[in-house]
């Protein structure tokens, strides 16, 4: 089991995710460069958080115009893990690989702190190993997580089971209160129609050891191992 | 030819830097404005015949300038060098 973190201009948590997911998990993870067509045989691409690009035109936009993305692109195609985080996701969105849109927070302000998120699906390559509706502490920091979809969209992923994790408070109930950028029904993150693209705001990779006070994030690399096991024992 | 683009947060998404300016213009005494929205202005110069432009810039806005999930666009398309 092999991960490969892609570092677009502007990617910030590229080596933090790399740390987390090799040093602290203990699963092999290599730095894919944005100019690089070649993925090196990884078996899930994280697309980290950060301001590819400057954050230029939108979050997102202009990093699925690197080379690697074409090959990221193709990789999903034929069935490959990808996983986004923060800007990940933004750029999954834009990129089409996931459906809606990430705006500003509803608040104006950027976000930086702790959020919960419940597991709505435990039958996910990226959550295979939690509880379904547990609830994990993440953190976030981002200035647009607000997730928008037109209403057919909003309801096609809600019948399709395509939300993940959505915000949540101590008791698990998906409040207002809970919502920290104002998210359309909580949403925190989603999965394609095909189950193997995921996007999600908070940090999974800065949620990996108890030197940081959560530990929950290593859950989504561990499941993705998981995964990927049984899949080649398969 | 010189076009200028324009795009907006779609009508029922949430523009909460829109609301915020409104307010703003509330605070200062402008209590007639209502349903502010807040966009990008862009402008180019384009080369070309101009019905091949207004498709092409169609293009233009759908692949890349804006984002159809969120935003609409309009474009118009005058004189070259005049902003």
């Amino acid at each position: 089991m092999k991960f490969g973190v892609v570092t677009f201009p502007g990617s910030l948590d590229d080596a933090d995710t790399v740390y987390a997911v090799r040093d602290v998990v203990g699963i092999e993870t290599i730095p894919l460069w944005h100019k690089d067509r070649d993925l090196h045989g990884v078996d899930c691409i994280v697309l980290p958080g950060g301001f590819s690009y400057g954050d230029y035109l939108r979050s997102g936009a202009l990093a699925r115009f690197a080379p690697v993305m074409s090959s990221v692109v193709d990789f999903a195609a034929s069935g490959g893990l990808v996983i986004g985080l923060c800007n990940g996701f933004q750029i999954l969105c834009e990129a089409g690989l996931l459906p809606g849109a990430l705006v500003r927070n509803q608040s104006l302000t950027f976000v930086c702190g702790q959020a919960r998120v419940k597991v709505e699906r435990a039958d996910t390559p990226f959550t295979g190993l939690c509880q379904r509706g547990a609830v994990l502490r993440l953190p976030i920091k981002h200035g647009e997580g607000c997730f928008v979809a037109d209403e057919s969209t909003l309801r096609r992923l809600e019948d399709n089971r395509q939300v993940v994790v959505r915000y949540v408070d101590e008791g698990g109930a998906a409040t207002a209160g809970a919502n920290p950028n104002g998210s359309l029904n909580n949403i925190a993150g989603i999965i394609n129609e095909g189950g193997n693209v995921f996007g999600m705001m908070p940090h999974a990779e800065h949620a990996c050891e108890e030197l940081l006070g959560m530990k929950d994030g290593a859950l989504f690399f561990r499941s993705i191992e998981s995964w990927v096991g049984r899949e080649v024992r398969r | 030819m010189r076009a200028k683009v324009y795009v907006t947060p779609k009508a029922g998404v949430l523009d909460p830097a829109g609301k915020a300016t409104e307010r703003g213009l509330h605070a200062l005494g402008f209590g007639e404005v209502h349903d502010v929205r807040l966009g990008r202005y862009i402008t180019m110069e384009v080369d070309g015949d101009p019905t091949d432009v207004t498709a092409r810039l169609d293009d233009m806005c759908r692949q890349l300038l804006a984002n159809g999930v969120i935003e609409d666009y309009l474009f118009e398309i005058g004189e070259s060098g005049v902003e």
